[in-house]
């Protein structure tokens, strides 16, 4: 079985919003009709975005550290959101694992969204249907793309390589190994949803240096021949014992 | 949360139709057994479309909570997996079965269905009422069960939920049908009125449960275990958008600590003490007004006790919105 997945590198992220900005412009383009944007260029614009960049703080001043965090679902192998919708308007794919919802069926009441641990999922207030990231499912199928295309917007748009595609059930994908490899986590284990997303923890870089590093061993004297001198204020042999 | 008014009135109206409804056929089945002077049909048909107004009008302000009322028919696709959907087929059939009981009542068909020495005998209008008592039921807990199925809203994810839905039902409607019954006998009147005042104290001390239950919750979620940095001390800087989205118009009341709190006292005391006192004072001297009242003030209660419920539920995505 397949699950296709994003995994998000923490350690890369630069918080840029290109992903943001390149999802939005995807999505809203698409065959399913736009995305509400309300006021975009006024007091207080507001949309709907399938994925979002948000930033928190670590540590307390001065040791703190800035964590940039792409939201985007997290596609769940035992996603909360779709039993209890009443319509069946969200499914989740048997071929490739992704959570969709069909729009021509959501009837907008807002179950799925209370049922999101995460919160990653946004009504439409103009088309008033329940809207989520597609994993850019109308692209990554899209035999017209050259292969490397074949991704979703904000894989592409990624200035850093902080996201990683492909398919987290294949030990051997690229997503897979850094999952494994580098430590890949899901987020709210506790509530046992699965998600296929996992996140790669912040790394510092630190070179570690060990003391005889910075001393040297061996004797440099001895290495260049010099043997060692008496101390002229050392005890003489001749002062110690007398014949 | 941010509480639907929509939802509010579905869940309050449908449960005072659903108590209102069970109230009547408390009735027929006492004076069945002859513990109750029989009532007249009128007394069961008015009291049936009085139970199904209500349900009508909760039905009616539930659609106000669909982006798509269009498409509602929908709704009852998912039975297998969906309360929701468990409730949308539950409430059509119970209001079709209260409808057959007043019909039955009103046209006065009333035939024994089946009867023998080991059975006492059985009228239409009594089956019919014991099949609508069981959808009932079905009804109150798939109401409650939509709230208390989400695990991670843990103020909601308790046994207590469906038995608050159940109880708050039943004592308003028992409540209205004291009201009501003061036109047609006061024998009824008082049936009726002893069973609101049990349930009323009963819904006190499941609810007063929950209240302390909630009180002490530890949520299990933390910004620790949403970002996954083990960390004590995490802020949020940016939420990714300043001009707010759905995430925080739908799951934040914004409300101050105090407004929540005043609406708590508030629905404890109109709901509870004043509806008990007004309505054992209306029964002493069978005043109508008073039992009217005693409904009136526990109807306008159960709003605020509703608001409270859906305030008081912090969702674990409000996590990932703390700050703009």
């Amino acid at each position: 079985m397949t699950q296709l997945a994003l995994v998000i590198d923490l350690n890369v992220c630069v918080g840029c919003h290109a992903c943001v900005t390149s999802c939005k412009q995807w999505n809203t383009s698409g065959a399913s009709g736009s995305l509400m944007d309300d006021n975009p260029y006024g007091k207080d614009p507001t949309g709907t975005f399938f994925n979002r960049v948000q930033t928190f703080e670590v540590g307390t001043f001065p040791n703190t550290e800035t964590i940039h965090f792409p939201k985007s679902c997290l596609h769940c192998e035992d996603p909360p959101c779709v039993p209890v919708c009443p319509t069946g308007a969200s499914y989740k794919r048997e071929e490739d694992g992704i959570v969709l919802v069909d729009y021509d069926k959501c009837i907008g009441c807002g179950y799925c969204a209370w049922a999101c641990p995460y919160g990653m999922r946004e009504l439409d207030e103009d088309q008033k249907v329940m809207k989520k990231c597609t994993l850019c499912v109308d692209r990554i199928y899209d035999e017209a793309l050259p292969e490397s295309e074949r991704k979703p917007a904000c894989v592409l748009a990624c200035p850093t390589s902080a996201r990683l595609f492909g398919d987290v059930h294949d030990p051997e994908s690229e997503a897979s190994l850094a999952i494994t490899e580098r430590g890949g986590y899901p987020l709210m284990p506790e509530w046992g949803t699965q998600p296929a997303n996992h996140y790669l923890p912040r790394r510092k870089t630190e070179i570690k240096v060990h003391e005889d590093e910075l001393t040297r061993v061996d004797n440099p004297l001895k290495k260049d021949g010099h043997l060692p001198k008496t101390d002229p204020n050392e005890p003489f042999l001749e002062d110690n014992t007398s014949w | 949360m941010n509480p639907a008014f929509s939802v509010i009135f579905l869940t309050t109206l449908i449960g005072t139709g659903q108590g209102l409804f069970l109230a009547l056929i408390t009735a027929e089945a006492f004076s069945h057994m002859g513990a109750l002077p029989v009532q007249d049909n009128a007394f069961y048909s008015t009291g049936s479309i009085v139970s199904l107004g209500l349900l009508v009008a909760g039905l009616t302000a539930s659609f106000f909570h669909l982006g798509h009322p269009e498409r509602a028919w929908r709704s009852a696709a998912m039975w297998r997996t969906s309360w929701l959907s468990r409730e949308v087929i539950a409430l059509p059939a119970f209001m079709g079965i209260v409808f057959v009981y007043g019909l039955l009542h009103y046209l006065n068909w009333n035939p024994t269905v089946f009867g023998t020495a080991a059975l006492p005998e059985t009228s239409l209008t009594l089956l019919v009422g014991i099949i609508g008592i069981v959808l009932c039921f079905a009804l109150f807990i798939c109401t409650g069960m939509i709230y208390a199925c989400l695990k991670f809203l843990q103020e909601w994810h308790t046994p207590l939920t469906p038995i608050n839905y159940t109880l708050f039902g039943m004592s308003s409607g028992f409540m209205l049908a004291t009201a009501y019954a003061t036109q047609y006998s006061a024998e009824v009147t008082g049936l009726f009125g002893t069973w609101a005042i049990i349930l009323t104290v009963l819904a006190l001390i499941t609810r007063g449960a929950s209240l302390m239950r909630n009180k002490r919750i530890k949520h299990r979620s933390t910004l620790s275990t949403a970002i996954g940095v083990r960390h004590s001390n995490i802020q949020q800087k940016s939420q990714g958008t300043m001009g707010g989205s759905y995430n925080t118009r739908e799951f934040f009341h914004g409300k101050a600590a105090v407004f929540i709190k005043s609406v708590k006292w508030i629905f404890l005391i109109l709901v509870f003490p004043i509806p008990l006192l007004l309505m054992s004072m209306g029964l002493s001297d069978n005043t109508a007004i008073l039992l009217i009242l005693a409904f009136a003030i526990q109807y306008v209660g159960l709003l605020a006790e509703r608001w409270f419920f859906f305030a008081q539920a912090n969702h674990p995505q409000n996590l990932y919105y703390q700050t703009i």
